[in-house]
């Protein structure tokens, strides 16, 4: 099983309190709560927590992209990757993911991961993703247009990586004239690309098809879903006429470990709580946006629910029991791992170590413990 | 341009009271292979009402009022409502083109163009391309042009409750709305309804940069009504489109919110038939 060490970088100083006043801790929260003092040194914390991760023995550390939030800090994840770059010798640095759509020029970034690729003689992994809905407020992208711009920047970003320039590249929402990437990319014909997902059937489809077969990681979902989406995966392929591989199946979750299963829902259950309830807490209008969804998915979504008002609280204890999130001891941490394993035979474990409020010591802790106690058991 | 969709079941049932009276006829008709969901109702000179981004999710007693006057029609614009998608329409701009099509395709003549918000926008950039089949333009607090420094509200954050409550003045009106439950069809069209708005409104928000240049063009009488507490389209924007027609007339409407056919319905129907029967044969 390959290893991920993957950060979301929420600035853990935002006054909780004050932040619920506001319609969400995305877009809308006064930037006047980010107090840079602090801020700096949640970077430097985060930056080198994930560069040890390498010393660990992980093998991929991840970082991903979020707008005008506190839930991440990492507006523009590709200046973390060239940090990272330059701290580890070994691990690969997956970006999972770029916002394809946010982007009004998606050359910029087959540009930028070019040029990581260089920098780190071909250890980058390129995630693509929509962004999630509120971005779609924070960018002024019309999520109307959000599957159309993500095929599009997409297939350009892939010729722009493969085949020889200039070219010229017409489409419906980016067209060049010269379509010429320098530098090109070190890994050929390009990296290695992995698509996170909250899970959809669309997603899937394209995802797994012959021509791509890129990793689909499931994430932040409960313990059904993800491994209702890796067998959709699998039946995806086959009938596509392949059989998947495990290397194609991803599980991203928030991981917590302690000595028993009380202590570890004693020191990690709020954070957990406050990943969801706080830093991710925004209404569905925010959340979806007309267009993010299609009309029936949306449809559908809108009778699992009497009315579209605000997400309701999640529980440490809900998101246990669910399997969205995985605390415990070694052993039960282990035991989640190898169920899930034994179900889909997914072979990506996108493990988040640091989660909402969760402190340095308790994070370091956790990742040396993750280490040593659940990634020996699932190497070959 | 939301929040008119939960005016629903009383108003239709209303309109079925007075069936024999004030009938309405509904039917498809073909333009650009799209089909095209059309209310008509009434006779004589052809009034056209384009609706706002909630769409028509009910037959108003406004269009009653008008419809005693004149041949009133009111279709649901692609995407909306009960009237076929047709992804290729991606602007107001090629809205408005196809609508030319279809008063060709009805051959309709000497038209009094209606429309709110959403649908202003549209009358507005439908006028500015071509006036030969149009008699006279009324904007409802339409969208479309815009004052830098007066921004507009921002109804896709606003929540299911504050789109209603944010578009009327009289708050009463507004929680009697919200107590109507919607069924679910009904919610499926003011899902379906909020695409299309997103579609057209989302960005640059609910206005295209260069129709305030072209509305010189629109010659024909022209009325711009306004709510004088417009917290979605500030009322301050209807001084510009003052400005900016050359024949045109501004009414006001006091206590009255985004929706002055909805809110105010009487008064503002009064305001519409007196402007179009001013109008020179």
């Amino acid at each position: 099983m390959k290893f991920v060490a993957f950060h979301l970088m929420p600035y853990r100083p935002l006054d909780l309190v004050a932040a619920a006043k506001h319609r969400s801790s995305w877009v809308v929260l006064p930037n006047s709560m980010y107090d840079p003092e602090k801020g700096a040194s949640e970077y430097e914390s985060y930056i080198s927590s994930l560069a040890h991760a390498e010393t660990l023995g992980f093998d991929v550390i991840a970082v991903n992209e979020h707008h005008q939030t506190a839930y991440g800090l990492m507006p523009a994840p590709n200046l973390v990757a060239s940090a990272l770059i330059q701290r580890t010798k070994r691990a690969k640095i997956a970006i999972i993911g770029r916002a394809l759509p946010l982007i009004n020029n998606p050359l910029n970034i087959a540009e930028e991961t070019a040029m990581l690729d260089n920098m780190s003689r071909g250890r980058i992994i390129q995630g693509f993703v929509r962004g999630i809905g509120s971005e779609y407020h924070a960018s002024g992208v019309n999520p109307y247009h959000s599957h159309d711009r993500f095929h599009e920047a997409h297939d350009l970003i892939i010729r722009a990586w493969s085949e020889p320039g200039p070219f010229e590249f017409e489409g419906d929402h980016y067209n060049y004239k010269y379509v010429n990437v320098w530098p090109r990319t070190y890994q050929r014909p390009h990296p290695p690309i992995w698509i996170p997902s909250q899970g959809s059937s669309e997603t899937v489809i394209w995802a797994a098809d012959p021509a791509r077969r890129y990793p689909f990681l499931v994430t932040f979902a409960p313990s059904e879903s993800v491994s209702r989406y890796h067998l959709a995966y699998r039946e995806q392929a086959r009938k596509f006429g392949y059989e998947a591989l495990g290397e194609q199946l991803g599980w991203a979750a928030p991981i917590y470990i302690a000595d028993t299963d009380e202590q570890a829902m004693a020191e990690a259950g709020e954070a957990a709580e406050t990943l969801f309830n706080n830093f991710l807490r925004m209404p569905w209008e925010m959340l979806i946006p007309p267009g993010y969804m299609s009309m029936s998915s949306m449809q559908n979504f809108m009778r699992l629910r009497s009315s579209l008002g605000t997400q309701p609280k999640r529980s440490a204890a809900d998101l246990v029991a669910s399997g969205t999130a995985i605390i415990g001891s070694p052993a039960t941490v282990r035991r989640k791992i190898q169920e899930m394993h034994d179900r889909t035979g997914f072979e990506i474990l996108v493990s988040m170590l640091q989660f909402g409020t969760l402190n340095d010591e308790l994070t370091a802790r956790n990742h040396e413990r993750f280490a040593a106690e659940v990634m020996p058991y699932f190497r070959k | 341009m939301t929040g008119s969709l939960r005016l629903t079941h009383n108003t239709h049932q209303k309109a079925s009271q007075e069936e024999t009276a004030l009938a309405h006829q509904q039917s498809k008709i073909t333009v650009q292979g799209v089909a095209v969901n059309l209310r008509r109702s009434g006779s004589g000179r052809t009034m056209l009402f384009l609706h706002g981004a909630g769409g028509v999710m009910a037959w108003l007693p406004f269009f009653d009022e008008l419809s005693a006057h004149r041949s009133l029609l009111v279709p649901d614009h692609p995407g909306f409502g009960l009237t076929d998608e047709a992804r290729w329409i991606s602007s107001v701009g090629d809205l408005a083109m196809f609508y030319l099509d279809l008063l060709e395709e009805l051959d309709l003549t000497d038209v009094d163009l209606v429309g709110n918000s959403l649908g202003g926008w549209l009358a507005a950039e439908i006028a500015v391309r071509n006036l030969s089949r149009i008699r006279s333009v009324t904007l409802l607090a339409p969208a479309g042009i815009r004052i830098k420094g007066v921004p507009c509200g921002d109804n896709f954050i606003w929540s299911p409750e504050e789109q209603v409550r944010n578009v009327f003045h009289d708050q009463a009106f507004a929680e009697r709305m919200l107590a109507m439950p919607m069924d679910e069809a009904q919610a499926d069209m003011a899902l379906r309804n909020r695409f299309g708005a997103t579609r057209y409104g989302w960005q640059p928000r609910w206005f295209n940069p260069d129709l305030e240049k072209w509305l010189h063009r629109i010659k024909v009488p022209s009325h711009v009504i306004w709510g004088d507490d417009d917290r979605l389209l500030p009322t301050a924007w209807s001084a510009l489109w003052k400005e900016r027609l050359p024949n045109a007339k501004l009414t006001m409407i006091p206590h009255c919110g985004h929706l002055p056919h909805v809110e105010q319905a009487d008064q503002t129907a009064r305001a519409v038939i007196d402007f179009v029967k001013g109008v020179a044969a």
